[in-house]
């Protein structure tokens, strides 16, 4: 990602400890912090306070000075100091589960949307006027109304990833082969990063995304229409190729990088494991939605495929896009 | 320094030097290499442990200010993103694989345990070599997978990323694999000679609670570790023969991979923190020239933390996809093995009172301990809470907490087991003034690090980032403000060592005035069969009067 677009995101705080909370669910994190932290502090000061008073008043003044006391036990005092942290935990155990089972069981009538993670890009489709809305790339924006509940059905194509939404409270892991899921109802518009955070190599830390809380369905409607139409033309193309998230495998200059160069590439032979073929557009849809299907030699079989995220006229305008990379 | 008023206790005139004037300490008892490198002594190992594990602690401290200095922007510094992700990989592994694990009971341990127990050797003494050579070889194995291959998967491994990276993660898992036996050999070792080397008089109860320590380790060691060996294996079995074990492009399950891993590395972190709370408890008597309060309780709270340790691994997992009943049990018993670190650390503040407290360099590390230690046990708290757990999961608050744990406690520990045990061991005092020094720039140092990092990890900052949102900036720079206070207070005292090794007065046997027959019955340095006669177990294991 260049570091323009990160200095531009800008993650909502609030005081010295937890983030600004923007969604319904934030109150099952942000009670139970609040209880343990001023416990632990109580806690801290309560052994913290007489070690310093001992260390002060039984300091030793002369060289073969003595303990006053050889007092090495009081069976009082363990059962308090055992029992007592014990009634505390338990409390906050039962809150923490608690709070735990609201965020991972989605209320009934949330929306569904779906969320996949992949080498360094988060992609989310949502359901738009009987058909799908496809939407990602590194720094992509993802609208969604406030006050509506949404549930995640997220999985990877690679290795595996974190949602985590720092202003929602809401984080899951995504992995490959299965499903896991989240919901969030947002409470105030404005833009919250969306972050990874499980390890997922060289970008990890530039897969991030924005998620922008509009004030009314209406907007967020809106949104979903400019985002279903498509022109097909060599900028839209360039576009769609820097949203998917292509650039981080593909150059346009001519430089090798994980996938071959886009550069030169229209109309060329390409040496494949299935023999040569012609980059024409039938290849390129191909290679687009199967990318397994042919593999040019020389490279690793790396690339995931998009088949159902992306709609006809976004691949023409990827091609529209390629016949200009001389 | 109390040595020349201390009373010498029955027994000491056979273990003192003079009397045997002619028989030279450990370290003069034969010359060469040869005689270090095949040696059986348990305290030349010891000492060559600790040459190693202070090597390695420099080079994973060195990749630590790699990491903090790349973090001063929020954007590139002075590498690029591979290079920072080899570099927390190296750090991380190296400071848990090759400084954390055996620092303790490899290192102090191998000299301390059988003096403690008024023994000759450990139990098995060529199988004590063979685990520090095995060690040597793991350790070699892992410099050269980074140096050649180049590892950025972490020291966690997490599939499919290492099964699918590129770089030497082979010859990597492969060492950590080897160094398991290392450890599972010498735990092995240590269990076999506390229970059969205790000396006349020395029940169980009446042992120091460093050996309970150890020997709750070692349980640890000899039980956990060759699970992680297997999985191990099993990473490189897909690795090399494509078996799909973990990778689920092979038919594998990823999370499975996790429960592996922490099935062992759980128990692991106790491998850890058991022997520093060992170290604790001596220096803690020692300085306050009390008996440990409530050992009873101490002792057996190691032994609970070794039983309950092996079943809360899943706490690393609340959101890695487990089933939501999982995570209720792991959360549950995780709050459980919290009560015996508690009970421990109440125990040695409330030794405390009334004592007769001194404060050098060791102690000062003590009492670092405990400062330390508490704010590592209640920053674990948070965690182990499931809700607020899902916000600050894999966030600098982690890295902060283990820190605490790990360096705040482990390490300090460690340090002040240096210096407590550094004239026992070498024969030499060493000057106190720059040890109390750097002991507090180096407390200073941790928190200005680390304290910062809990505040980035609850708004937001997640671990292993190599650019980060610009609100986390200042704090970012405070932190490697932090860690080159800290680096400085480490560097004075590697010049404090090093200055007592070539210029340090020559130790008395019992310098601190303590109670344990490796202070009152052996010479400093201890001559190479230790003890001329067996001694006798003191009537209690701090037998301080008033």
């Amino acid at each position: 990602m260049d570091p323009e677009k990160l200095q531009a995101m800008h993650l909502p705080l609030d005081g010295l400890w937890l983030p600004k909370a923007a969604s319904t669910l934030a109150s099952v994190v942000d009670d139970p912090w609040w209880i343990i932290y001023y416990a632990s502090v109580a806690a801290f000061i309560a052994m913290m306070g007489p070690m310093a008073w001992f260390a002060y008043k039984y300091r030793r003044k002369h060289k073969d000075q003595k303990a006053l006391s050889q007092m090495d036990h009081s069976q009082a005092m363990e059962i308090a100091w055992s029992v007592l942290p014990l009634i505390f935990f338990f409390w906050v155990f039962v809150l923490g589960f608690r709070g735990f089972l609201e965020m991972f069981v989605a209320p009934a009538g949330a929306q569904e949307v779906q969320v996949t993670g992949q080498k360094w890009q988060w992609n989310i489709t949502y359901d738009h006027n009987g058909g799908k809305v496809a939407v990602g790339g590194q720094g992509a924006t993802f609208v969604f109304p406030k006050g509506k509940k949404f549930k995640l059905v997220m999985k990877s194509v690679d290795v595996l990833h974190s949602f985590y939404v720092p202003n929602f409270r809401i984080k899951s892991d995504v992995i490959p082969g299965r499903y896991t899921t989240l919901w969030f109802e947002a409470t105030e518009a404005g833009e919250y990063p969306l972050l990874c955070t499980e390890y997922c190599g060289t970008n990890h830390s530039n897969m991030i995304g924005m998620i922008k809380i509009v004030e009314t369905e209406a907007e967020w409607k809106a949104w979903l229409d400019a985002q279903d139409t498509v022109t097909v033309s060599p900028e839209s193309g360039k576009k769609i190729f820097e949203e998917k998230g292509c650039t981080a495998c593909h150059s346009v200059d001519g430089t090798r990088l994980i996938g071959p160069t886009m550069k030169g590439l229209w109309g060329r032979m390409e040496s494949t494991n299935k023999g040569p073929v012609s980059v024409n557009e039938e290849y390129i849809a191909e290679s687009i939605l199967q990318p397994q299907a042919k593999i040019v030699d020389g490279y690793a079989p790396a690339m995931p495929p998009y088949q159902g995220q992306l709609k006809q006229e976004h691949i023409d305008a990827l091609i529209e896009y390629m016949k200009t990379l001389k | 320094m109390t040595e020349t008023t201390v009373a010498a206790p029955a027994g000491l005139d056979h273990g003192h030097g003079h009397d045997h004037g002619e028989e030279p300490d450990y370290l003069h008892a034969s010359k060469g290499l040869k005689s270090w490198l095949f040696t059986v002594d348990h305290k030349r190992l010891g000492v060559m442990y600790l040459a190693a594990v202070s090597f390695f602690f420099f080079v994973g401290g060195l990749a630590a200010l790699a990491i903090r200095t790349e973090l001063l922007t929020n954007t590139r510094t002075i590498m690029d993103a591979d290079t920072y992700n080899r570099f927390f990989t190296i750090h991380g592994a190296i400071m848990v694989f090759l400084v954390i694990i055996p620092s303790v009971p490899a290192g102090l341990g191998n000299f301390i345990v059988p003096l403690q127990l008024g023994a000759k050797d450990v139990a098995f003494p060529k199988l004590n070599l063979l685990s520090f050579w095995i060690y040597c070889i793991g350790a070699v194995m892992a410099v050269t997978a980074i140096l050649v291959g180049g590892v950025d998967t972490g020291w966690t491994f997490y599939t499919p990323y290492s099964s699918t990276t590129s770089g030497g993660v082979v010859l990597m898992v492969a060492a950590v694999f080897v160094l398991g036996f290392s450890s599972i050999f010498t735990g092995m070792n240590f269990i076999v000679t506390i229970h059969k080397l205790r000396p006349p008089g020395m029940t169980w109860f009446k042992m120091p609670l460093f050996l309970w320590g150890i020997y709750s380790t070692s349980i640890i060691q000899v039980m956990a570790t060759p699970v992680l060996a297997i999985t191990l294996l099993l990473l490189i079995m897909e690795r090399v023969i494509k078996v799909g074990i973990f990778d689920p492009a092979l038919g594998g399950d990823p999370v499975l991979f996790q429960h592996f891993f922490w099935f062992y590395s759980h128990p692991a972190v106790y491998i850890m923190i058991l022997p520093g709370m060992a170290v604790m408890s001596e220096l803690i008597a020692a300085f306050t020239k009390k008996r440990i309060f409530g050992y009873r309780f101490v002792a057996f709270s190691s032994l609970a933390i070794a039983v309950i340790s092996f079943i809360v691994w899943g706490h690393h997992m609340f959101v890695s996809g487990q089933s939501e009943l999982s995570s209720m049990v792991f959360s549950f018993l995780t709050f459980l093995v919290a009560i015996p670190s508690g009970v421990k650390v109440f125990n040695w503040i409330a030794t405390m009172y009334q004592g007769s407290i001194s404060f050098e360099t060791p102690m000062i590390y003590a009492l670092s301990f405990l400062f330390l230690f508490a704010i590592g046990g209640l920053t674990g708290i948070f965690l182990g809470t499931l809700s607020v757990d899902v916000h600050l999961h894999d966030t600098y608050f982690v890295v902060a907490h283990f820190h605490y744990v790990m360096m705040g406690g482990t390490i300090m520990a460690f340090f002040g087991g240096i210096y407590y045990w550094w004239p026992k061991i070498t024969g030499k005092m060493y000057f106190e003034r720059t040890g109390q020094i750097s002991a507090v720039m180096v407390f200073i140092g941790f928190n200005v690090t680390f304290f910062t990092q809990f505040f980035l990890g609850s708004r937001g900052m997640p671990r292993r980032y190599y650019n980060y949102l610009a609100e986390f900036e200042d704090l970012h720079r405070l932190s490697t403000f932090g860690a080159y206070f800290l680096f400085a207070g480490l560097l004075l005292s590697l010049g404090t060592l090093i200055h007592s090794l070539l210029k340090g007065p020559k130790a008395p046997p019992n310098p601190w005035g303590a109670k344990t027959l490796e202070w009152t019955h052996t010479s400093s340095p201890p001559i190479e069969h230790n003890f001329h006669e067996t001694p006798t177990a003191p009537a209690a294991p701090y037998d301080y009067d008033t």
